[in-house]
């Protein structure tokens, strides 16, 4: 176990897996743990993986198969304004890959990227269940509905002003 | 009073006591959508609002409570507004100043603001609105044929035009009266009186005496049911409803899903404490089995034999869980019930675990429904404080509990083995059935696992019976389903319809049709395990059995609904690149297969399709069918078959005429100037990237096709619409 003047980790994070292990199947808390590290720390980074591994008595394999597996942890931080566009079915069917194209266009990055100044990154989102507003994207955790590709400079002037 | 029932009372008049201000409470309600849609669509501000308004005015008669999503995506965010003992109004796309009108006309001063209102169907102030409904099963025209014979009638009798307005519809499949072919329903409101007749001679003398007498006509009264009375009373927004049938969606919209009291001041719970009085878990599956539902996750397995298969097992540990993954990229029917009306999926979950011996149940939620996962976490909280779950549950003797587990983004995880896996804490890839869930799930244990919509109408089939529930449907497809109708229609939203109602009552009698003038092209459901059902099979009825015939699948309830400019090609091939997205690489024929196929797609797209590709990606298809692992590769090449099936020609057209008819596949567009409408500016030559323009200033330009690349700059610059797309 790694002493606590090493520790990296939130302490609320620590709370929290000390509390899993007095249940049972402590080791099923493992994506619930990765939730509220990324929650607090944007990304989930190798050195907190590996001392969860530890802290919850799970191989590190294990914690960084998990990570990698599910498509919404992220291992890489991302821009100060994450720019989620929906590619679900409906927002498909109603001109997504137009907003998407306005977006790469104008702030000249691909999906999955972040901007040279750390503001913006790109990420895609499969279906928020607001398909009746398609297309949608989310800044950061505000939901944009009915978007078109006109709106987009607008939007990213909005996210900056907030 | 038996002990159970006794220490539900007890706890029941606890919370009701504490319980704000009720519909019946002689407060004036201002209830404001509150769910991740209605957000997005501004209800926080209009919300914000109205507290401001509120607080402002010092009256301390008037509350504001927030519900659930009542479906209507396209009208949101909407406002209720009731006056006690009053007929209630909705409010449709109310804006900030929206806000302002509404509350100093109508909430301070009584007059409601008739311009504004939902479906803006009242122009005026009816005196009445009628609405006939043909009982358990749609029967459209003779609703029609009814419509006509009472609009003549009133009109013989002298009432005036503009009076009283007609519905049409089967939004009350629910009177506890025995189904008959013939009799038709009838509300009036507001008395909210309903009547049942199935002559003329009985249509008159309801008239003469409701109508010209005033009087209610006792011997064509119908019984009621409770939770349709209920209904009927809460709900102001006669229009939508019209033709639907609310089971699932009882409450969304209609009570505030953060409160215990409101839910069980409607009923809830009631089934448990029955459950837990009888004390006999046969009971409960037996109702189960009897009622005929069937899972709504997407298979359609009956859920009274899942759960026989769990308690064949002598393992005294089991679980239950709830399937909350909602995978489906373009649904949406189970986040609008987590956020709508939560406590019902509890209470359908205890009385399940009651019925297989569980004490541990799960809801595996997916983590994009932020809003749903607080909206479960409080009800369960509100659960434990009141007894409802924990130990000894209601003074049974019953210990159960729920956890909340959260996805992470992977669609396969909504497969049960995977989900299960998931729960545990592991990397969510499937594993081959048998055993299933039911014989060895969480941590080897029986396992019984059901989807939301599932767990949702237990309780009502406990509470109102398996016959009452049975009536509604088909033979083989019971009770309603949700659907989420999305894409190109004009009211998108969630709507629910008794099984084995076509999906042109559906798209077009709910959902208004295709807007813009366009044609219906196709019906998508099932999501990316479904099929596309072309414009010609509309009338197919959506049960289980018919949208397999018609060549897709039932699913988990999504519909998009695609026009002439939507492309087939290009649809297949975004449900094919979903899928093999999300493949969890575990078996072969889904990792490659679906990789191999979306190649060929890809090439098709590009304008580089050969005829035999037709045929390999038909031999492929079949081939990942019959040999993946999963239901997720099993099924992953439906929409490219279905589409090869029933739209083969468009196909044929992107590889011979190397043309894409609804110009989606961006490659095979053309795009080319109009020498008649060009004026010359050269915008369009300094914006092509590839510099292909040439042209003089103020003379028509061309585009040289050889080096063109495509990228519709020049078709979004020009001014003057010069450049066309073929
Ligand atoms: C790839 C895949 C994804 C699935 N996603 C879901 C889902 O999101 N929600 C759901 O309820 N069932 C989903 N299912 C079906 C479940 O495996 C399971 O059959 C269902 O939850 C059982 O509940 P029911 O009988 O009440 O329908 C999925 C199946 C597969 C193969
Ligand atoms: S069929 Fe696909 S998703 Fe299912 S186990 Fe195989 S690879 Fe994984
Ligand atoms: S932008 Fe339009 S009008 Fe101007 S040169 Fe190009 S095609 Fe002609
Ligand atoms: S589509 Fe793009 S590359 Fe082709 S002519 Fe227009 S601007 Fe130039
Ligand atoms: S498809 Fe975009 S919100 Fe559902
Ligand atoms: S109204 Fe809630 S789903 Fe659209």
């Amino acid at each position: 176990m790694t002493n606590s003047t090493q520790t990296k980790l939130y302490p609320e994070i620590i709370e929290f897996i000390e509390e899993c292990l007095t249940r049972e199947h402590p080791e099923s808390y493992l994506i619930s743990i990765l939730h509220k590290l990324q929650e607090r720390h944007g990304y989930l980074t190798r050195e907190h993986m590996y001392e969860v591994a530890q802290r919850l008595q799970v191989p590190a394999s294990v914690v960084s198969g998990v990570s990698t597996f599910y498509h919404f942890f992220r291992l890489k931080p991302r821009g100060r304004y994450a720019i989620s566009i929906c590619l679900g079915t409906a927002c498909f069917v109603k001109g997504a890959d137009k907003i998407l194209e306005a977006f790469r266009k104008k702030l000249g990055i691909n999906m999955g990227e972040t901007t040279k100044d750390g503001l913006f990154s790109l990420e895609n989102t499969r279906c928020l269940g607001v398909c009746g507003l398609a297309p949608v994207v989310t800044i950061n955790d505000k939901i944009y509905s009915r978007v078109t590709p006109q709106q987009v400079p607008d939007l990213l002037s909005r996210a900056l002003a907030d | 009073m038996p002990k159970v029932l006794e220490k539900f009372q007890q706890i029941k008049q606890e919370i009701l006591k504490e319980h704000l201000p009720h519909y019946d409470s002689g407060k004036i309600i201002i209830q404001v959508g509150s769910a991740t849609c209605e957000n997005a669509a501004g209800a926080d501000q209009v919300r914000a609002e109205f507290r401001k308004l509120l607080a402002a005015s010092g009256r301390d008669d008037i509350v504001i409570k927030q519900t659930g999503c009542t479906g209507r995506c396209s009208r949101e965010p909407i406002v209720g507004v009731y006056f006690p003992g009053q007929f209630p109004f909705k409010y449709e796309q109310v804006t900030l100043p929206k806000v302002q009108e509404i509350f100093q006309q109508h909430v301070l001063a009584g007059k409601p603001v008739l311009p504004l209102i939902l479906d803006k169907k009242t122009s005026n102030l009816y005196s009445r609105v009628v609405t006939l409904c043909s009982m358990a099963a749609p029967r459209y025209a003779e609703q029609d044929h009814w419509a006509d014979i009472l609009e003549q009638r009133l009109k013989a009798k002298g009432i005036p035009e503009g009076t009283v307005r007609i519905f049409t519809g089967c939004s009350l499949g629910l009177y506890s009266q025995e189904q008959s072919s013939t009799n038709m329903g009838m509300i009036v409101f507001p008395q909210k009186t309903v009547y049942t007749f199935s002559t003329e001679a009985e249509l008159d003398a309801i008239i003469q005496s409701h109508f010209i007498e005033d009087k209610i006509l006792k011997a064509n009264l119908a019984a009621m049911d409770p939770l349709i009375k209920r209904f009927i009373s809460l709900y102001g927004d006669v229009a939508f409803f019209n033709k639907q049938t609310r089971l699932t969606l009882r409450n969304s919209g209609i009570i505030d899903p953060e409160d215990l009291g409101d839910y069980i001041a409607n009923d809830g719970f009631e089934a448990l404490a029955q459950t837990l009085e009888h004390n006999d878990p046969s009971r409960v599956i037996d109702a189960i089995n009897r009622s005929g539902l069937r899972g709504r996750g997407g298979g359609g397995y009956p859920t009274g034999r899942k759960w026989q298969d769990a308690i064949a097992s002598t393992d005294p540990i089991r679980y239950v869980i709830c399937n909350a993954d909602e995978g489906d990229p373009g649904a949406y029917m189970d986040r609008s019930t987590l956020e709508g009306d939560p406590f019902s999926i509890i209470d359908g979950m205890i009385i399940g675990a009651f019925a297989v011996g569980a004490r541990q149940g799960f809801l595996y939620i997916r983590a994009e429904y932020p809003l749903a996962i607080r909206r479960v976490e409080t009800a369960i909280a509100k659960c434990r404080a009141a007894g409802l779950l924990g130990k000894n549950i209601l003074d049974s003797g019953f210990d159960f509990d729920l956890d909340v587990r959260l996805g992470a983004g992977a669609f396969v995880c909504g497969e049960e083995t995977a989900l299960m896996l998931s729960i545990e804490g592991k990397r969510g890839q499937p594993r081959l059935r048998p055993p299933y869930p039911t014989q060895s799930g969480l941590w080897g244990h029986p396992t019984v696992i059901n989807n939301v919509e599932t767990w949702s109408n237990v309780s009502v089939i406990i509470r109102h019976g398996a016959e009452w529930f049975s009536r509604l449907g088909t033979e083989k497809s019971k009770g309603t389903k949700v659907f989420a109708l999305a894409g190109k229609v004009r009211n998108s939203g969630l709507v629910e319809v008794p099984m084995g109602t076509t999906l042109k009552e559906i798209i077009f009698d709910i959902g208004g049709g295709v807007p813009e003038g366009r044609t219906l092209k196709a019906v998508q459901t099932g999501g990316p395990s479904g099929g596309c059902i072309p414009a010609g099979l509309i009338d197919t009825p959506a049960d289980y059995d018919s949208l397999a015939q018609a060549g897709s699948i039932m699913g988990s309830g999504g519909m998009i609904v695609l026009d002439d400019q939507d492309c087939m090609v290009a649809t297949a091939k975004f449900f094919l690149e979903f899928t093999q997205d999300e493949s969890c690489g575990k078996c072969v024929p889904c990792r490659e297969g679906t990789l191999r196929m979306l190649e060929i797609l890809e090439r098709i797209t590009q304008g580089h399709g050969q005829m035999e590709d037709l045929d390999k990606l038909e031999r492929l298809g079949r081939l990942i069918q019959k040999t993946s692992l999963c239901g997720l590769g099993q099924t992953a090449p439906n929409p490219v078959l279905s589409a090869l099936k029933n739209f083969r020609e468009e196909f044929i057209i992107h590889i011979q005429e190397k043309r894409c008819p609804s110009h989606k596949c961006a490659q095979l567009i053309r795009y080319e100037i109009d020498a008649n409408k060009c004026t010359g500016c050269t915008l369009c030559a300094r914006r092509c990237p590839v510099s292909c323009i040439s042209g003089t200033p103020r003379q028509p330009h061309v585009i040289d096709q050889e080096r063109c690349i495509k990228c519709g700059e020049c078709f979004m610059v020009c001014k003057f619409e010069a450049v066309h797309k073929k």
